[in-house]
C-alpha cells in the first residue's frame, strides 16, 4: 500500500504541547527511552537500530546502524570515542532540523544520549550553524534543562554512563556540512575537507573515533529505542524505513515542513499538502532533494518519495527539501543562481571544483545575456563532466550534476538562449535580476575576481 | 572559533588588534587567526554596521521574490548589497540560503529572522530598526 498523508511520528503532540519545556516533554514519555536505553547493554541497542532500517538524514541516506557498528569500542582505542551531531544545515531548499531544534530539542538531546550510550562516547558535539542564533537559545536552554534533571552530565539517570553535550557555533560556510570539513572547523581550523580514509569511525574529531549523524537521525533514535527497531521499519517502504521531515519551498501556495512517511508520492506533497502553485499556474520542474540534486520535470511528479524511486528516475532524496518551479523560472538562471552558490561555497582545495564552479558560473552568465555561441553549452556539459568524480568531496559533483540535468531536461531553453541571442523570457522570468552575494572578503575587489575563460 | 565569536562580539567586527589579542590567547599565530576568520561568511574583516541586514537570495527565496525584497533595502538604505551605510547604522547583505525556505523571503536582522517578508514590509522594517527596537544587540 503506498504510504499517504501526514504521518507524525517524530512531530507527534508538538502541535498540542510546548516540547521545548522538559516537563512538557516528559508528560508524552519524554526521556522514557533514555531511561531504557541506558539499562540496555550498546550492542543490543545497535542491532535495535540495524533492525530499524533508519538511514541518514543528512544527505547520503547511509544506514545509521551500520555506521554504528564501525565505531571501535571503548576497549579497542586509546582514544576516548565522540559522537558529532550535523546542525549545519544549508544545503538549499532545507530548514527541517531548525524545526527540530526549536521544537523537540528534548528529542535532539535524548538521542544524543542514547546513541553515546549505543557507541561508548562521553562527549557529544553539536555543530550548529552560525546563522541559527535563535535556535542555539533554545537548544542551550534545553540542555540546561536537561543537566537540572539529570540526564546529560555525570551518573545519568542513576546509572554510571556520562555524557557531556558542547553546541559549537559554525560561521557560515556550507562546506562544514561535509562531515570531514565540519571535523576540520571543529578543531578549529579553516573547513576544508579531508581525505578519506581513514574515516572518522577510525580518525574522527582530534583523531579519535567519531559517529557523525545528522540532527533529524539523531532524533529520531529515541522511537526507535520506544517503539522498537522491528516495528519502526515498518514505516516507510522498503529500503526506506521510517518517517522524515521534508521541507517543501518554492512555487507553491503552503510551504513548510512535513512528516510524511517515505514512499509518499511527491505529487501529493505539493498538491494535497502543499496546496499545489499558486494563482494556478503550471508546474515546471521540481529538485526533490536540496539543490545539490538533479531536477526532476512536471512529468515526474508521481515519483515516490523514497531511496529507491528517486534512484530510478536519476535523482535523489538528499536533504529532504523539495523545491517547486512554476513555468515563470527561466531555467538558465536557475543554473546561473545555483552554480553561483557552489562557487562560493567551495572551499578551493581542489582544482576541479574551484576552477569548474566558476567556469560554469562564466558560461551561464553569457548564456543568459545571450552571448553564448553554440561550442559553449558542450563547453558546459564538458566542464562537469570534468569536475564528476575527479573531486576530493561530494561538492563538486553537487555543483556538476545539477546543471547537468537542468541542461539535459531543459535542452530546448538553453539552445534558444543561442539561437534568439538572449533569454525567451524577455525579462519576465520569476527568477530576472536574481543576485548572488558577493563574497564579503572580497567586496572590494568585486570586478577583479573576474578570471576570463578561454572558450 | 568561539575565541573569535568571542572578540567579534566585543569589537563588533575583527579587526587586527582583535586576531592579535585571540592568537595571543590561544597561542597562535595572528596570520592564522586571520586565516580561519577569511574562510567564515559570518567574520568581518571589515567594520559592519549595527544592524546587519542579510537577505537570502537563494533559489526558493529568489522563486517567491528575494530580488525585489533587496533591491528595496537598497533603495531605503541608500546602499548596495555589501555595503554599509555611512552613519554606521546598517550592514546589508544578499546572503545564501538561511534555512527558512517554505517561508521566503528570509530576512535575518543580527541574525534573528524574520519570514515572509515581501518588497512592501521593507520601509516598515527599516523605520523600526531606526527607532531603535526591533533586533538583539548581538552584532
Ligand atoms: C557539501 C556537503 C554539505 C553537507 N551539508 C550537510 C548538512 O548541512 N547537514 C547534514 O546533516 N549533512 C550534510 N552533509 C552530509 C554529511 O557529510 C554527512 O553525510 C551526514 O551529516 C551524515 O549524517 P547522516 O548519516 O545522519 O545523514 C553534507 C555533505 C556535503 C558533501
Ligand atoms: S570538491 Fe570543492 S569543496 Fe570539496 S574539497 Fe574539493 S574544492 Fe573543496
Amino acid at each position: 500500500m503506498t504510504p499517504s498523508g501526514l504521518h507524525e511520528v517524530l512531530l507527534r503532540h508538538a502541535d498540542e504541547r510546548d516540547l521545548t519545556k522538559r516537563a512538557e516533554y516528559e508528560a508524552v514519555g519524554g526521556y522514557r527511552a533514555l531511561t531504557t536505553a541506558l539499562r540496555t547493554d550498546p550492542g543490543e541497542l545497535v542491532e535495535s537500530l540495524l533492525a530499524s532500517g533508519l538511514r541518514g538524514r543528512g544527505g547520503a541516506g547511509f544506514p545509521m546502524g551500520r555506521k554504528a557498528s564501525f565505531i571501535p569500542k571503548p576497549d579497542q582505542t586509546p582514544n576516548p570515542i565522540y559522537l558529532t551531531v550535523n546542525a549545519d544545515e544549508s544545503e538549499p531548499g532545507t530548514f527541517k532540523d531548525r524545526e527540530l531544534m526549536l521544537r523537540i530539542p528534548h528529542a535532539v538531546i535524548e538521542g544524543i544520549v542514547i546513541t553515546c550510550h549505543a557507541i561508548g562516547a562521553e562527549t557529544a558535539f553539536v555543530y550548529l550553524r552560525g546563522e541559527y542564533a535563535t535556535e542555539f537559545d533554545v537548544m542551550a536552554a534545553a540542555l540546561d534543562e536537561a543537566h537540572e534533571a539529570g540526564y546529560v552530565g555525570p551518573g545519568i539517570a542513576g546509572t554510571d554512563t556520562n555524557v557531556t553535550i558542547v553546541i559549537h557555533r559554525g560561521a557560515g560556510a556550507y562546506i562544514c556540512g561535509e562531515e570531514t570539513a565540519l571535523l576540520e572547523s571543529l578543531e578549529g581550523k579553516r573547513g576544508q575537507p579531508r581525505s578519506k580514509p581513514p574515516f572518522p569511525a577510525i580518525s574522527g574529531v582530534y583523531a579519535s573515533p567519531t559517529l557523525i549523524n545528522n540532527v533529524e537521525t539523531i532524533a529520531t533514535v529515541p522511537t526507535i529505542v520506544g517503539m522498537g527497531g522491528e516495528e519502526y521499519a515498518k514505516l516507510g517502504v522498503e529500503n526506506s524505513a521510517g518517517t522524515r521531515l521534508f521541507s517543501l519551498s518554492g512555487n507553491v501556495v503552503k510551504g513548510g515542513n512535513y512528516e510524511l512517511e517515505l514512499g509518499t508520492p511527491l505529487r501529493e506533497l505539493i498538491y494535497d499538502l502543499g496546496g499545489g502553485i499558486p494563482d494556478g499556474r503550471a508546474l515546471k520542474a521540481v529538485i526533490p532533494g536540496g539543490s545539490s540534486v538533479p531536477v526532476l520535470t512536471a512529468d515526474e511528479v508521481d515519483t515516490a518519495l523514497d531511496f529507491d524511486a528517486m534512484a530510478q528516475a536519476g535523482t535523489m532524496l538528499g536533504s529532504g527539501a523539495v523545491i517547486v518551479i512554476d513555468e515563470r523560472a527561466c531555467m538558465v538562471q536557475l543554473g546561473l543562481r545555483v552554480a553561483q552558490f557552489y562557487m562560493h561555497e567551495s572551499c578551493g582545495k581542489c582544482t576541479p571544483c574551484r576552477e569548474g564552479t566558476r567556469w560554469m558560473v562564466q558560461i551561464l552568465r553569457k548564456l543568459e545575456a545571450g552571448e553564448a555561441e553554440q561550442g559553449e553549452l558542450d563547453l558546459l556539459l564538458n566542464v562537469c563532466d570534468r569536475i564528476l568524480g575527479n573531486c576530493l568531496c561530494p561538492l563538486g559533483d553537487a555543483a556538476a550534476m545539477p546543471i547537468a540535468s537542468y541542461v539535459a531536461k531543459f535542452r530546448e531553453e538553453y539552445q534558444r538562449h543561442i539561437d534568439e541571442g538572449g533569454c525567451p523570457f524577455g525579462g519576465e522570468s520569476s527568477l530576472e535580476g536574481v543576485v548572488a552575494p558577493v563574497d564579503q572578503h572580497h567586496a572590494h575587489l568585486r570586478g577583479q575576481i573576474e578570471v576570463p575563460i578561454h572558450a | 572559533m568561539p575565541a573569535l565569536h568571542l572578540a567579534q562580539d566585543r569589537y563588533g567586527w575583527l579587526p587586527p588588534e582583535a586576531l592579535r589579542e585571540v592568537a595571543e590567547a590561544l597561542d597562535l599565530t595572528p596570520a592564522y587567526c586571520y586565516a580561519v576568520a577569511s574562510f567564515y561568511d559570518m567574520y568581518h574583516l571589515e567594520p559592519v554596521g549595527r544592524y546587519e541586514i542579510a537577505v537570502c537570495t537563494n533559489v526558493s527565496c529568489a522563486l517567491a521574490g528575494a530580488q525585489d525584497v533587496l533591491a528595496a533595502f537598497e533603495r531605503e538604505l541608500g546602499v548596495q548589497a555589501g555595503g554599509t551605510t555611512e552613519d554606521g547604522e546598517f550592514s546589508l547583505s544578499s546572503f545564501e540560503c538561511l534555512g527558512g525556505c517554505g517561508w521566503a523571503t528570509v530576512v535575518a536582522v543580527n541574525w534573528r529572522y524574520r519570514e515572509h517578508v515581501t518588497a512592501g514590509d521593507v520601509p516598515g522594517i527599516v523605520a523600526e530598526l531606526r527607532g531603535g527596537e526591533g533586533a538583539g544587540d548581538d552584532a
